[in-house]
């Protein structure tokens, strides 16, 4: 009698390579299912073009007339070129993090998660896939750039695309956070209403933050959304030719406590407030009973 | 079969514990499910069935006793646990945005199966369930029943040696849950597989090769479906008559039993009823009009076990644990 035990037969289930290789592959074979979805969903690639468009073209076409930013002959269009950006960028990539809400909704969070690949891969995919199409949806009004007076320079299309990259990442894994907190698909209305809104609107996308009132500018400093916005009206406004002092008023330095932040540090600010975000939104999603 | 003896078991359950707080959801259960076997988990909702089969899933944490699955511990081991199961869940897990291949595709590659033999599975385990004409047609345009057999295709995308199924066919109308049926017979025979199933359906767990029952957090019976019948004994059976009451007298006087007259038929209980009957006809001395036998059912069983109908069961207070793992979290 043989005593070797007969093992099943096992059909060849490849063994993934485990390690960060791994955790990457997970990451783009989600990533790639928030590309499909977006790809297949055109009505919200229509309405993630709407809003800017409204932005750009009704409120800053009829703003232009009345309006004067600073001194210098600066179009209003194109000081409110770059908040644009940001605030549709904001919008898609929050919307894209927070997208994890109708994937618990509709179970299909659980499909993932019962995979056997980290959470933070998922995570992560999500994050990846956010960030691509909210920034390739910025690329349709970058195309636009020439009708609010900003030119088709190269470098300074490569320059927003990176910051629009960053800030994606960044504002994606905020959403995620959020939808790691909403509890249902019923209170994701009100969390953007509640939260996303006055963020934008405290970012100084859509007005200059020179000389605003104290408790305004304070406001604005504190708001993660401004190491957005800053930064991409920084590369942009040093593309343009502008008079010293109408620089001072568009190109408005962020300081903190009388210190200049520099451009880099904004940037890393992005970046660490994403991390954060994301860190904690894994946290949240990790947790086992 | 010697050779399929030998295999070691699918799951090995030792004393498995879960309580949620104050409510011990599952109080120390203990068995073994044979690899190759259809294994059925019965009880009224509330009895700690899906408690169970989230612990063996390592989707929830046990808090005493251990389990092992496919030769994995599901408490330390559980991304080589993850790796040799399918899932199918009671609520659907499905993307609907997405085609029916587009889901495929995207667990097989979740689970690593090679890129070179994705598209040959995913034509065997889409054909298995009747689906393979529809592949490329979006989820959200299929039916509940259609739905469902996708899940099921898809958890054994991965060729994973234990699938389970937690109700597999609640929700359905009859008719869809008979279809499900059929695809999963058929591919028990197909793949080389055990299959570990929830249900409080009696007739469902006809289909399996064992059961255990569970009540109350505990397993309160477990063996073949037959061998559970067996054990409650008795047939019933029915008798018209042109003479009831001489009928009665003559069972009693030739068989020493006791019938029981119900809506103008005799009613008697005997081990074995199919073999009494063709005795029964011919010692009888008066005329039969109409005989049946029925034979005790897995409600009966349920019955027997806990004192209870499944359905009393599940409308009893008290009864019900958390609703863990649905959708949430």
């Amino acid at each position: 009698m043989t005593t070797t035990v007969t093992p099943l037969p096992v059909a060849d289930v490849h063994r993934p390579p485990s390690g960060l290789a791994a955790d990457l592959r997970a990451a783009r074979i989600v990533c790639h299912r928030e590309l499909l979805r977006w790809l297949k969903d055109r009505r919200r690639l229509a309405a993630g073009l709407v809003q800017p468009l409204l932005w750009l073209f009704v409120l800053g076409s009829g703003l232009s007339r009345v309006v004067n930013v600073g001194p210098g002959n600066v179009d209003f269009r194109t000081f409110l070129f770059p908040g644009v950006l940001a605030t549709s960028v904001m919008f898609t990539a929050v919307f894209a993090g927070v997208s994890v809400v109708w994937d618990r909704e509709f179970g299909f969070l659980r499909e993932m998660l019962v995979a056997p690949i980290r959470r933070s891969s998922i995570m992560a995919g999500k994050c990846l896939g956010g960030a691509i199409v909210a920034t390739s949806q910025a690329v349709v009004i970058l195309a636009l750039a020439g009708l609010c007076g900003v030119p088709y320079s190269p470098v300074l299309m490569l320059e927003l695309l990176g910051v629009l990259f960053l800030a994606s990442l960044s504002i994606t894994a905020f959403g995620l956070l959020l939808g790691a907190r909403v509890a249902n698909i019923q209170s994701v209305m009100p969390v953007i209403q509640t939260v996303i809104t006055p963020m934008m609107f405290l970012s100084g996308a859509l007005y200059p933050t020179a000389g605003l009132p104290t408790w305004l500018a304070l406001a604005t400093k504190v708001n993660p959304v401004t190491y957005a916005v800053n930064p991409m009206r920084h590369v942009l406004f040093t593309h343009l030719d502008l008079t010293p002092a109408a620089a001072k008023v568009l190109d408005h330095q962020l300081t903190w406590g009388g210190w200049p932040v520099p451009f880099a540090l904004q940037l890393v600010m992005l970046a660490a407030l994403g991390l954060v975000a994301f860190a904690i939104a894994v946290r949240r999603f990790s947790k086992t009973d | 079969m010697d050779t399929e003896d030998r295999r070691p078991a699918a799951i090995r359950v030792e004393n498995l514990q879960k309580r949620f707080g104050e409510v011990e959801a599952v109080c120390g259960v203990d068995f073994e499910v044979r690899a190759g076997e259809t294994f059925g988990f019965l009880g009224p909702n509330g009895a700690g069935k899906s408690t169970t089969i989230n612990m063996l899933c390592t989707l929830l944490r046990p808090t005493g006793g251990r389990a092992v699955v496919a030769g994995y511990d599901v408490a330390t081991q559980r991304d080589d646990v993850r790796r040799e199961i399918g899932l199918v869940f009671q609520d659907m897990t499905l993307d609907t945005y997405l085609s029916a291949a587009q889901n495929l595709r995207f667990h097989g590659q979740l689970y690593g199966v090679p890129a070179a033999r994705l598209e040959t599975r995913m034509q065997q385990v889409l054909e298995l369930v009747g689906l393979w004409d529809r592949r490329d047609k979006d989820v959200s345009t299929f039916s509940g029943g259609m739905k469902r057999r996708l899940e099921i295709a898809r958890g054994l995308l991965h060729s994973p040696r234990v699938l389970f199924l937690d109700e597999p066919t609640v929700g359905l109308d009859p008719q869809t849950r008979a279809s499900i049926w059929e695809y999963l017979n058929e591919l028990r025979h197909q793949e080389d597989l055990t299959i570990f199933l929830t249900t409080h359906y009696m007739d469902e767990a006809e289909n399996c090769d064992r059961i255990a029952i569970m009540d109350a957090g505990r397993i309160v019976a477990l063996d073949t479906p037959q061998a559970l019948k067996a054990a409650i004994g008795t047939d019933r059976i029915r008798l018209e008559t042109d003479d009831g009451a001489a009928a009665a007298a003559a069972i009693n006087r030739n068989f020493g039993l006791e019938a029981t007259s119900a809506g103008g038929a005799l009613v008697l209980q005997v081990p074995d009823g199919e073999r009494f009957v063709p005795k029964l006809l011919a010692d009888l001395g008066v005329p039969v009009r109409s005989v049946s036998v029925t034979r005790p059912t897995l409600d009966d069983v349920f019955m027997t076990y806990t004192g209870r109908t499944i359905r009393d069961a599940e409308a009893a207070p008290g009864s019900e644990i958390p609703a863990m793992f649905r959708g949430r979290r």
